[in-house]
């Protein structure tokens, strides 16, 4: 592949150990992906140094230049690691910090948690702890050229941002942290961002339980393809666009979409797929809502429902009053508990707000910096959960072996309220 | 491989993803994998709940697949699964992505794409594969 004279510089040592070590990564991913050179990278999001029991017990507890080096890095050696050279966030974690005990971690646990922390921070990471960045002051500019991980916030970047970036993943980010190289290839080139097939929208689209569904059954038509909506759709809020990317990026691969007159890239049907043909058409009637509805949720049986989680991808302040004007006055049922996440600038906004204290009053939580998957925590004996998320409908039951129901956030609400599901297919 | 099994060989020409050579037994679908959420990385285990290979672990397979789907941890959930021990011994798959791409590199097995035939037409479960990535080739000896 073609390489700068600054890449090559990093790549022979001339910036130090730890750059040479992060080039290495990136050529060996963009010679894997068959890319002919990098881009340059202005905007970085990852999980830089962050650790786990399984790290910890590998690495025997070596500390963040340890992992970064040897995981992050993919490196055989420990090198010395400097400040990023490119803004750069750390996103979603596996505790939050004020409330973990809530979550059931360790004190080992966080202790790890915070020296990770502290190590990414020193060196000039931004700690925003969220899967939403987009939702909290990291808005790139359309056009930019971004290393992102974090499939929900990736989609989002490139579909309703016009920013371009792949998925990318942990070793990736943290290599292009250091070098501000990324491999020029995929979402990066034009020729990569129109459709590839039509959904036609048939079915009136409004809520965000409806766009979590529309999402989720267009990622389980397309896979990691680009999806063009046409149809009769009102456009959606940035909630809206949340549900319903992350939806696609889960039961499929979907990384953009357009949305014909809404999105920045398809102001018509024509510029959406530029020069390709629409590989196929495909409906979203009420026949496909049912089923996707019913996929949903078919991993719900019992009408006991003991655990309601909120905020996948991370609530924005909006979605919390929405959930404490359901909630306020009254109290949660003993039977059930009730978790919100979101990122700890928002659940700043809502202390401020008086939000975080009507939800406390009501026996839920406001939680900060994971989600019940990412940190694999559950309230205690939870059995049967409800979700207004189809992308956490998709992860969590299988991850820890839950029942699950599917509905709108008033339906969650509801069943945290009486401890019983009552959902109803739209 | 001895003479006998080598003249039943089907080969296949690729290319490179990773480097190196390795055998094994194939363990083939036709559904795109799930890293993260989808996969136990310390056992290799599909987990995610409506896949084909549910239940059944990769480890030292040579892992068939049409591609990667899902979040963007697939290359971190590969490799800790190389550092368990469970990784698959070579990986052979059709769509190229930035997830699949990442993981076959950390996962430091041979890895092989853009074949002459669809392997997933080719290869079975069972079937035992000889992936030379440096070469670009596969090799397949059918179980039956």
């Amino acid at each position: 592949m073609q390489l700068t004279d600054a890449e090559r510089a990093m790549l022979d040592g001339r910036e130090g150990r730890a750059r040479q070590k992060a080039m290495e990564l990136l050529v060996r991913y963009a010679q894997a992906l068959g890319a002919e050179r990098f881009v340059d990278t202005t905007n970085v999001a990852g999980v830089p140094g962050s650790t786990s029991a399984f790290l910890q017990r590998y690495y025997q507890g070596g500390g963040y230049e340890v992992i970064f080096s040897r995981f992050d890095l993919d490196s055989d050696e420990v090198v010395d690691v400097p400040r990023v050279s490119v803004h750069s966030c750390q996103l979603q974690g596996g505790i939050d910090p004020e409330n973990w005990q809530t979550l059931g971690a360790t004190p080992a646990a966080l202790a790890w948690t915070q020296a990770s922390e502290q190590g990414s921070a020193g060196r000039g990471i931004e700690i925003l702890k969220t899967c939403t960045p987009y939702l909290v002051g990291n808005v790139p500019r359309r056009g930019e050229h971004c290393a992102w991980m974090e499939s929900s916030a990736v989609v989002y970047c490139n579909s309703v941002l016009g920013a371009r970036t792949n998925t990318e993943g942990r070793e990736s980010t943290s290599a292009a942290m250091l070098t501000g190289k990324i491999p020029d290839w995929g979402l990066h080139r034009d020729e990569y961002r129109f459709g590839s097939h039509r959904i036609h929208v048939d079915v009136s689209v409004d809520s965000v339980m409806d766009w979590g569904m529309l999402g989720y059954f267009v990622g389980e038509a397309v896979g990691e393809r680009i999806p063009v909506l046409t149809g009769a759709l009102a456009p959606p809020d940035v909630i809206r666009h949340k549900h319903f990317g992350a939806a696609a990026a889960s039961s499929g691969g979907v990384e953009m979409y357009h949305l014909v007159g809404m999105t920045p890239e398809a102001d018509t049907l024509e510029q959406a797929f530029g020069p390709r043909k629409p590989e196929a058409t495909l409906h979203y009637g009420a026949a496909e809502r049912r089923r996707t509805y019913d996929t949903l949720n078919g991993r719900g049986r019992s009408p006991h429902v003991d655990y309601v989680m909120l905020g996948c991808p991370h609530a924005a302040l909006e979605q919390i009053e929405e959930a404490c004007r359901l909630l306020e006055g009254r109290h949660i049922s003993a039977n059930c508990n009730l978790w919100i996440f979101t990122s700890r600038s928002v659940r700043a906004l809502a202390d401020r707000q008086g939000l975080t204290a009507i939800i406390r009053k009501a026996g839920g939580h406001l939680l900060t910096d994971t989600c019940s998957a990412i940190g694999q925590a559950v309230p205690p004996g939870t059995k049967v959960v409800a979700l207004d998320s189809a992308k956490q409908a998709h992860y969590l039951p299988a991850m820890m072996g839950l029942e699950a129901w599917f509905g709108s956030t008033r339906e969650c609400i509801r069943a945290a309220l009486t401890g019983r599901w009552s959902g109803e297919a739209p | 491989m001895n003479a006998s099994v080598q003249a039943k060989a089907i080969v296949l020409k690729g290319r490179k993803v990773v480097g190196g050579c390795a055998e094994g037994e194939a363990l083939v679908t036709r559904q795109t994998i799930s890293g993260w959420g989808g996969v136990d990385a310390t056992t290799g285990t599909i987990i995610e709940t409506r896949h084909e290979l549910r239940g059944q672990s990769f480890k030292d397979k040579v892992l068939v697949f049409p591609g990667a789907k899902g979040s963007s941890g697939w290359s971190g959930v590969f490799h800790v699964a190389r550092l368990a021990g469970v990784a698959p011994r070579a990986m052979i798959f059709n769509e190229m992505t930035t997830k699949v791409a990442l993981g076959a590199v950390v996962v430091r097995a041979p890895a092989i794409t853009d074949l002459g035939r669809n392997p997933l037409e080719v290869i079975e479960t069972g079937d035992w594969v000889r992936v030379d990535a440096d070469r670009g080739i596969v090799e397949i000896v059918k179980r039956r």
